[in-house]
C-alpha cells in the first residue's frame, strides 16, 4: 500500500504537484478529504489528464472567468456521442486553466459502484454516484459540480444529430433551487467529431448489460485527436426553493439550454477557424511558405472572451 | 444525578461508568458479565435485564437516566440470544423507565443499521431509512431495536428518548464490531475484498463517552448520527493500526478464508467490507454542543499502541 504511494507521488508532475497544494479542498493528514478524495491519486489523475487536455485533443478554453474562483456552482453542459470526453477535459480546464485551480466533482452511473477496481478510483478521485443526495453534499460543501442533463440520451447519440441537444432532466434544476447554486452553463465542442458514432451495437449491448455500444467512423471504438473547445457562459442565477411546479422548473431548465445551444455556436465557429488556421499551416509546410506567421496566429492567440465571440459570430 | 448503564461490563460502558463516577455522578449498572473491580463508586447487579432481579434495580434505586447499551452482535451472539437481548431487552428497559419514571433514557446504537450498499449516498443523515435488514439480515435485531427505542419518543413522551447511532469506535478495550474484525494483534491477517476499498468512519473510545455524556448533559431527544473524525479507506485504517490486509475475490473469499484459518465474515456481511456507511453528524454536533477531540491519527496510533504484540 505504501508502495503504492510513494508510486503515485512520484508520478504526479511537478505543475500539478504545485496545482493540488493551492486546491480548496480540506485534505486532512492522512491526505483524504470528507468525500474520500485521496490527493495523492488526485495528483496521478490530472498528470494522466495534462497530455490529452494539451496535446491529443488541444483544448482551448474561454469564459473560464465565469467559473467562480470560490463557493459552490453546477457547471451544466451539452453530453458528447460515443466514448464521452467532455468530463476529463472539464475537470482539466479548470485544474489547469482556473487561478486558482478548483477540483471538479462529476458523477458517475450507479453500476460503476459495482465494479470492482474502478469503484474505488472513482471515489478517490470525488466522482460519487449519480445520486440527488451526493449533489446536495457536494454544493453544501462549497464545491463545484458537473452535471450533463441530456444524461445517457446525450452520449447515445449519433454523428447525424451531433450537437442536437437531447431532452434535458429536470433534476439539476432543483438542486440547484434547493441549494441556492448558480448555474454556469457551458459548450464542449470537438467531442463529436472525435467519436464521430455512426451505428450502434444494440444486440450486443442489450447481451452484456449497457446501454450501447458505439461504433465510430474508424472503426476502433476510441476518440481520435481532434481540436476541442470549451466555452463556459456567464453564471445563470434562479430563485425559487426547488419544489416548484413542473412548467416552473421546465421554463428555467429550457433558459439554461438556450444558454448552451449559443454557446454551443459560438464553440464551433471558433473550432472551425482553429481548424481552418492549421490546415493553412500544413499547406505553408508543404509548400514552404510563411510558417512563422501563420503559426504564430494559431498558437499564441488569445482565447477569446464572450465579447469577443459575439463579434466573431455577427462577423 | 443517579445513572444506569446497562452493559456495564462492555468495553466502552466501563470508560463510560468511569467518567460518569469520576464526574460525581452515582453510577448503577446490570451486566450478566461479571466487572471484578469496579471503582468504588460504581455499583455493578450481575443480572438478565430480562429478568426480575433487574426490575428489582429499577424500583428500589430509581434512576434519574438510563443509558441502554446492552446489545450484542453476530460475533459474539446466535440468532435467538440476540433476538431475545437486542430487542426483548430493550423492549423491558423502556418499559422499567416508563414504569419507575426514569426522565431520561439514552440508546446507544451502531451506524451500520444504515446498511452497507452499492447506490446508497455517501453521508447519512437521520432521516434515511436503516437499510441494514436488507443488505445484512444479521443485523436485522440491532435495526429493530433501534427502531423499537426510537418509537419511546411517542410512546412513553415524558421520557426524553435519544437513540445514538454511533460510528465504529477503537480504542484501549480492544472490543466492538470493528476491533473484533481487526484482530487484537499487531501483523494480524485481515481478510479484505480485492478491487474494493470503501471509506470506514472510526472515533475514539474516549470521544464515544464524551458524545455519550454530552447527550446526558443536554438532555437530548430524538435520534442522532454521532461520528468523529472524517472517514479514510479500510486499507489505509488497516495500515495504520499495523494490519495486514489480504485482498481475496470475492468468489474465493470463504474458501481462502477457511483453509487459511483466517477470520471471515458471512457473505451478507460482506458488503460492509466492500461499501462505505459513513454518516453525518451535524445535528448532533449541533444540538449537544460535541466536538471530538482525537483526531483520525491520533486515535489509529492509539489503538495500534494498545493491540498486542
Amino acid at each position: 500500500m505504501f508502495a503504492a504511494d510513494e508510486l503515485l507521488k512520484l508520478t504526479t508532475s511537478k505543475q500539478v504537484a504545485q496545482r493540488l497544494d493551492s486546491l480548496d479542498i480540506p485534505f486532512g493528514p492522512l491526505g483524504f478529504d470528507p468525500f474520500g478524495i485521496s490527493k495523492r491519486h488526485l495528483g496521478l489523475f490530472y498528470t494522466l489528464l495534462e497530455p490529452l487536455y494539451r496535446h491529443y485533443f488541444k483544448v482551448e478554453v474561454s469564459g473560464l472567468e465565469h467559473v467562480p474562483a470560490e463557493g459552490r456552482a453546477m457547471l451544466i453542459g451539452n453530453h458528447s456521442g460515443g466514448v464521452p470526453v467532455d468530463a476529463g477535459m472539464i475537470f482539466a480546464s479548470v485544474f489547469f486553466g482556473a487561478n486558482p485551480p478548483r477540483h471538479v466533482h462529476g458523477m458517475v452511473e450507479k453500476f460503476a459502484q459495482n465494479l470492482p477496481f474502478l469503484s474505488p478510483i472513482f471515489s478517490r478521485i470525488g466522482q460519487l454516484t449519480g445520486l440527488p443526495e451526493h449533489a446536495v453534499q457536494i454544493l453544501e460543501a462549497e464545491r463545484l459540480l458537473l452535471a450533463f442533463p441530456e444524461g445517457v440520451r446525450g452520449t447515445g447519440k449519433l454523428f447525424s444529430e451531433r450537437y442536437q441537444l437531447e431532452r434535458f432532466g429536470t433534476g439539476f434544476m432543483r438542486v440547484a433551487l434547493q441549494t441556492q447554486s448558480p448555474i454556469v452553463p457551458f459548450a464542449f465542442v470537438g467531442g463529436e467529431e472525435a467519436m464521430p458514432v455512426v451505428y450502434h451495437a444494440q444486440t450486443l449491448a442489450n447481451l452484456i448489460g449497457v446501454p450501447y455500444i458505439p461504433i465510430p467512423k474508424h472503426i476502433v471504438p476510441l476518440p481520435k485527436p481532434e481540436f476541442c473547445q470549451v466555452v463556459y457562459g456567464p453564471a445563470l442565477h434562479f430563485e425559487g426553493s426547488g419544489n416548484e411546479r413542473d412548467a416552473v422548473i421546465q421554463d428555467y431548465v429550457d433558459q439554461v439550454k438556450e444558454a448552451i445551444v449559443n454557446l454551443i455556436a459560438q464553440g464551433r465557429k471558433r473550432r472551425d477557424e482553429r481548424i481552418k488556421l492549421h490546415k493553412e499551416e500544413q499547406e505553408n509546410l508543404t509548400g514552404g511558405g510563411k510558417l512563422s506567421n501563420l503559426s504564430s496566429k494559431l498558437t499564441a492567440k488569445p482565447l477569446l472572451r464572450d465579447t469577443e465571440l459575439n463579434n466573431y459570430d455577427q462577423s | 444525578m443517579k445513572i444506569l448503564i446497562t452493559g456495564i461490563s462492555g468495553g466502552l460502558a466501563r470508560q463510560l461508568a468511569q467518567k460518569l463516577a469520576l464526574m460525581g455522578h452515582e453510577v448503577l449498572g446490570i451486566d450478566r458479565r461479571p466487572w471484578l473491580d469496579p471503582p468504588s463508586n460504581v455499583k455493578v447487579f450481575n443480572v438478565d435485564i430480562r429478568k426480575r432481579p433487574a426490575e428489582d434495580v429499577f424500583r428500589h434505586h430509581k434512576p434519574e437516566a438510563l443509558i441502554h447499551m446492552a446489545t450484542v452482535t453476530h460475533l459474539t451472539a446466535k440468532q435467538e440470544e440476540r433476538y431475545r437481548i437486542n430487542l426483548g431487552g430493550t423492549q423491558t428497559v423502556f418499559e422499567h423507565c416508563h414504569t419507575y419514571g426514569v426522565k431520561q433514557a439514552l440508546f446507544i446504537g451502531r451506524h451500520t443499521v444504515y446498511g452497507a450498499a452499492a447506490d446508497a449516498p455517501l453521508y447519512r443523515n437521520e432521516a434515511e431509512p436503516p437499510l441494514a435488514t436488507a443488505t445484512y439480515p444479521a443485523l436485522a435485531d440491532l435495526v429493530a431495536a433501534d427502531l423499537f427505542a426510537g418509537s419511546a419518543l411517542w410512546r412513553y413522551p415524558q421520557l426524553n428518548t435519544a437513540v445514538l447511532r454511533l460510528a465504529y469506535t477503537l480504542g484501549p478495550s480492544l472490543r466492538g464490531t470493528l476491533a473484533s474484525f481487526l484482530g487484537p494483534n499487531k501483523g494480524h491477517t485481515v481478510p479484505t475484498i480485492l478491487g474494493f476499498d470503501p471509506l470506514f468512519q472510526v472515533m475514539h473510545e474516549a470521544d464515544a463517552v464524551d458524545a455519550i455524556i454530552a447527550a446526558l448533559n443536554a438532555n437530548l431527544r430524538g435520534v442522532f448520527n454521532v461520528a468523529g473524525p472524517p472517514p479514510i479507506p479500510l486499507s489505509v485504517l488497516c495500515k495504520k493500526v499495523n494490519r495486514i490486509t489480504l485482498p481475496l475475490p470475492e468468489p474465493l473469499y470463504s474458501l481462502i478464508t477457511s483453509r487459511l484459518s483466517l477470520s471471515s465474515l458471512p457473505h451478507s456481511a460482506r458488503k460492509h467490507i466492500k461499501y462505505p456507511v459513513v454518516i453525518q453528524d451535524k445535528a448532533f454536533r449541533k444540538q449537544a454542543g460535541y466536538q471530538p477531540r482525537i483526531s483520525q491519527e491520533q486515535l489509529l496510533q492509539s489503538f495500534e499502541s494498545y493491540s498486542l504484540n
